[in-house]
């Protein structure tokens, strides 16, 4: 059935469709069987329901995986993403707090400093060949460490009306970080595929010395996507912060690397690195969301909750196996 | 005239294959094929590239399934799963791409999956003396203990091939086992070939070289998209016939084509483009000198680990010369990548297509046009349109089989590949090309036609440096030969000088005369 929908498909959509069923069918059974899932009601003019707030809470995730995608592509990985996340948090409310800059000074600051943090690893990678695995290692443990560090041991709290609109405001009657994404997307689609950026990192990520001869730098290919992945962190570092009006430095971004790794995996970029899908990332961000709210809703024992989520993880995963396609297709035929 | 001469014996063949189907979305490679292994026969399948020459041998082995029909193994009908399976029932095989694991020994690579056992440990000894016998048998001494992925592609062949003889088997299967050896190893392989016939084995051997098929063949089963187009005897099918089957053109078209070849090309000296004194590196090549004009084809000549690939690699920047210098147009450069190169209009199409050209997931349209947008940069995008129309063009130009320019490069036949690869270069219009081994697996017709691309380019004002196993092609193809004996140039041939056996007596001179 899912060759012959693929086939009513573009092209470029068809490698979605996977994770688009997956999404599909929790929301479906969720509509059905989840007491008030898909009310929504208006209130002065902003939406809200289950549905807005899936939106609202996968924003880190869908942020994150779109500068993680970009690093798996090439063959990489960063596991310090819920460490520059905490960062962002501590640098924002010290720099709002006691430096008095202003927020959108404060902002562009943090996010610099993301960035420079993921140029970090991206120099590790890229120039010094360290695998990517262990450099990106430094930070997610030495990156905490700096948070709480700057946090000075505390939680700092943020009183800021500014502020707390980036986590808590509205615009176009829906939460703001779903703006931040959409804008965010777009800026990476643009980068990507309006330039030949999207062609290189693929070239690297699947054969790096092919790449190479061909005049491809693989170095500064790197060292963009690992410091894109910085900046989408800090950006997530701050809804995050913003969200919880305060820094906490032990626990913001906390298993961030995890969850969005998996939204990557699930969205159908693979792990061994060559083709990338920016919006199937972000499918995926959306199912590992669905399924903890489901959770939730439906009053699962915590204790369950990562057991429901690995097993839902390890359908879509196998459903997108082309290995085991095959073998089912060929029982079908020989029964 | 179709299958043509099947002579009947008393015993079932060896290997029958009857009405062979194998459909890939939008290409029927292999189409109701029928196929016959005699014991103690070498039998060579012919076809262009793409005809599905490795999709039989795929099927036969167990690398992929097909859709319908039969094969018969000793008179039983079989269905092997997998490599493995058909290594078990007696079937051992080369594939085109050779695919042993580059970090392992040579030693390991050899005896994977079937090492020798001792007190229930692998005996380590064993299999580095074994391995280095199998080695032997071929006549190539090499340390066994070393990662296979520190040898040359045609040393890796070697081991790929060392490997298949080991195995105890009763068929054996060669695809394309000699596309980067040079005729002295090509010599050894065939004696063994020979020998082993001897003893009964069925062997199966794919070339696109029709001098080393007809050495070494009793029948030829030739094959077109996926067609079988017939099976003869060797000693009855002249070549010029063959080649017309493989083509499917009557035998005029193809007289005429052959007589067009070896055309002189022009040869018009311009003025250097290209000069490097005394450039070397330790390990890799003794300082040498060497000038390229524009409009120059300049062929490198010289056995296996001769320095041909290390004169390219320091050419073009992936290896750093540690002495000498290089000058373009007159000016001194340092070259320090390629992506030096490529900025100063060089172009280096690498021997491993594999591991050193194809990005197997790519489509072929962003294979060909990688090049040509890395050195115009990430910003300047190549419109999609443009980008297509680029490769619909080369795909025409080349003759690239395949069933769209969106394909993924590593779906089509590895000749097929190669011309891709070769388009990428071609795109990027360099105003220097190294070409390594361009020919790799590409079959007669193609080989033909690029020659005149070739020499098109050049009579352009491109300088070209040619680099080939394939004596005759450089011969045929070069202004000036260049040939180098232990990571040296011994000598310079032009004009009348080029010919085979001054080039050949060139590389085999012993350093001490
Ligand atoms: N996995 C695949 N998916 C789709 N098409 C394929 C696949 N493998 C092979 N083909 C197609 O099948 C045809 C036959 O390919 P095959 O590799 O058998 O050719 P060949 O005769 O070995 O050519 P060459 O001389 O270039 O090695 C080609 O058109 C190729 O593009
Ligand atoms: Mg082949």
């Amino acid at each position: 059935m899912s060759e012959r929908l693929s086939t009513l498909m573009p092209a470029r959509l068809r490698p979605l469709i996977w994770p688009l069923i997956a999404l599909a069918a929790l929301l479906l059974f969720n509509g059905l069987f989840t007491e008030g899932f898909a009310r929504i009601t208006i209130k002065d003019g902003h939406v809200y329901g289950s549905l807005v707030d899936i939106l609202k809470l996968s924003s880190r995730v869908m942020l994150v995986s779109l500068g993680m995608t970009l690093v798996i592509a090439t063959a990489g990985v960063d596991l310090s993403v819920g460490a520059v996340v905490a960062i962002a948090g501590s640098v924002a409310a010290k720099l709002i707090v006691q430096q008095q800059i202003g927020l959108p000074m404060a902002l562009a600051a943090t996010s610099g400093l993301c960035l420079v943090l993921g140029a970090w690893n991206g120099t590790l990678v890229g120039w010094l060949g360290v695998q990517p695995i262990v450099a990106t290692l430094i930070l997610m443990v030495a990156g905490r460490g700096i948070a709480q560090l700057l946090a000075g041991g505390q939680i700092i709290t943020v009183e800021s009306s500014g502020f707390s609109f980036i986590a808590g405001g509205h615009f176009l009657g829906l939460p703001f970080p779903v703006t931040m994404v959409a804008l965010m997307l777009l800026l990476t689609v643009a980068l990507t595929r309006g330039t030949a950026l999207g062609l290189f990192i693929e070239a690297v990520g699947n054969n790096e010395t092919a790449a190479l001869f061909a005049g491809v730098n693989p170095r500064a290919v790197k060292m963009f996507a690992y410091a894109f992945t910085g900046l989408c962190s800090g950006m997530a570092g701050i809804i995050e912060a913003s969200d919880i009006k305060a820094a906490d430095a032990n626990n913001a971004g906390l298993y961030l690397e995890l969850d969005v790794i998996l939204a990557v995996v699930i969205g159908g970029t693979p792990l061994n690195g060559g083709r990338f899908d920016l919006a199937g990332s972000l499918v995926g961000a959306l199912i590992i969301q669905t399924l903890t709210t489901t959770i939730k809703m439906r009053g699962v024992p915590v204790e369950y909750t990562l057991v429901v989520k690995a097993v839902v993880v390890l359908v879509i995963c196998l459903a997108q196996s082309p290995e085991l396609r095959k073998l089912l297709l060929q029982r079908r035929a020989s029964a | 005239m179709n299958s043509a001469s099947v002579i009947s014996t008393d015993e079932a063949p060896l290997l029958a294959v009857r009405g062979v189907t194998k459909i890939f979305p939008g290409v029927r490679a292999l189409d109701g094929v029928d196929f016959t292994l005699r014991r103690g026969e070498i039998h060579a399948l012919m076809g262009e590239n793409g005809a599905g020459k490795s999709t039989l041998i795929k099927v036969l082995t167990g690398a992929d399934r097909r859709d319908g029909g039969e094969i018969l193994f000793d008179g039983c009908s079989i269905d092997p799963r997998s490599p493995a399976e058909a290594q078990r029932l007696g079937i051992s095989t080369v594939y085109q791409e050779v695919n042993l694991i580059p970090f392992l020994s040579v030693a390991e690579n050899i005896y994977l999956g079937r090492q020798p056992m001792k007190f229930g440990r692998i005996d380590w000894k064993q299999i580095n003396l074994r391995a280095a016998a199998a080695l032997k048998r071929l006549d190539v001494e090499m340390e066994v203990t070393q990662p296979l992925n520190s040898y040359s592609p045609a040393v890796q062949q070697m081991v790929a091939i060392a490997r298949a003889l080991d195995i105890r088997a009763k068929v054996l299967v060669l695809d394309e086992p000699t596309s980067s050896l040079d005729a002295n190893e090509v010599g050894h392989l065939f004696a063994v070939l020979r020998r082993l016939k001897a003893e009964g084995l069925g062997i199966i051997f794919v070339s696109h070289f029709l001098d080393q098929v007809y050495a070494v063949s009793d029948r030829f089963t030739v094959l077109r998209n996926g067609k079988l187009i017939g099976e003869h005897e060797a000693a009855k099918l002249p070549r010029l016939e063959l080649v017309a089957k493989m083509i499917g053109k009557d035998l005029k078209a193809v007289e005429e084509m052959s007589a067009r070849r070896g055309a002189e090309p022009v040869r018009t000296a311009h003025h250097p483009f290209l000069r490097v004194i005394g450039l070397g590196r330790r390990g890799s090549m003794t300082p040498f000198d060497l000038t390229i004009r524009a409009g120059e084809v300049v062929g490198l000549a010289g056995l296996l680990g001769s320095g041909r690939t290390e004169t390219a690699r320091l050419l073009f920047g992936i290896d750093r010369a540690e002495a000498g210098r290089m000058e373009i147009d007159g000016k001194l450069v340092t070259l320090t990548s390629p992506r030096g190169a490529i900025g100063r209009r060089f172009g280096f199409c690498p021997e491993d297509r594999k591991t050193q050209a194809v990005i197997p997931d790519l489509s072929v349209r962003e294979n060909i046009v990688l090049a040509l947008q890395a050195s115009k940069g990430w910003l300047r995008k190549i419109s999609t349109q443009q980008q297509q129309e680029l490769a619909e063009n080369y795909i025409k130009a080349l003759g690239i089989a395949t069933s769209d320019a969106e394909q993924p490069i590593k779906l089509l036949s590895g000749g097929n590949q190669q011309k891709a690869i070769l388009a990428r270069w071609l795109a990027s219009h360099p105003r220097f090309l190294i070409l390594d081994e361009p020919t790799r697996g590409i079959d007669i017709g193609a080989k033909a036609e690029i020659e005149k691309l070739i020499a098109r380019l050049c009579s352009e004002g491109m300088a070209i440096l040619f680099i080939s196993s394939e004596l005759e092609e450089v011969v045929r193809d070069s202004h000036r030969v260049v040939v180098l004996r232990d990571r040296k140039k011994v000598c310079e041939l032009t004009g009348d000088q080029i010919d085979l056996p001054s080039i050949m007596q060139a590389i085999a001179a012993r350093a001490d005369e």
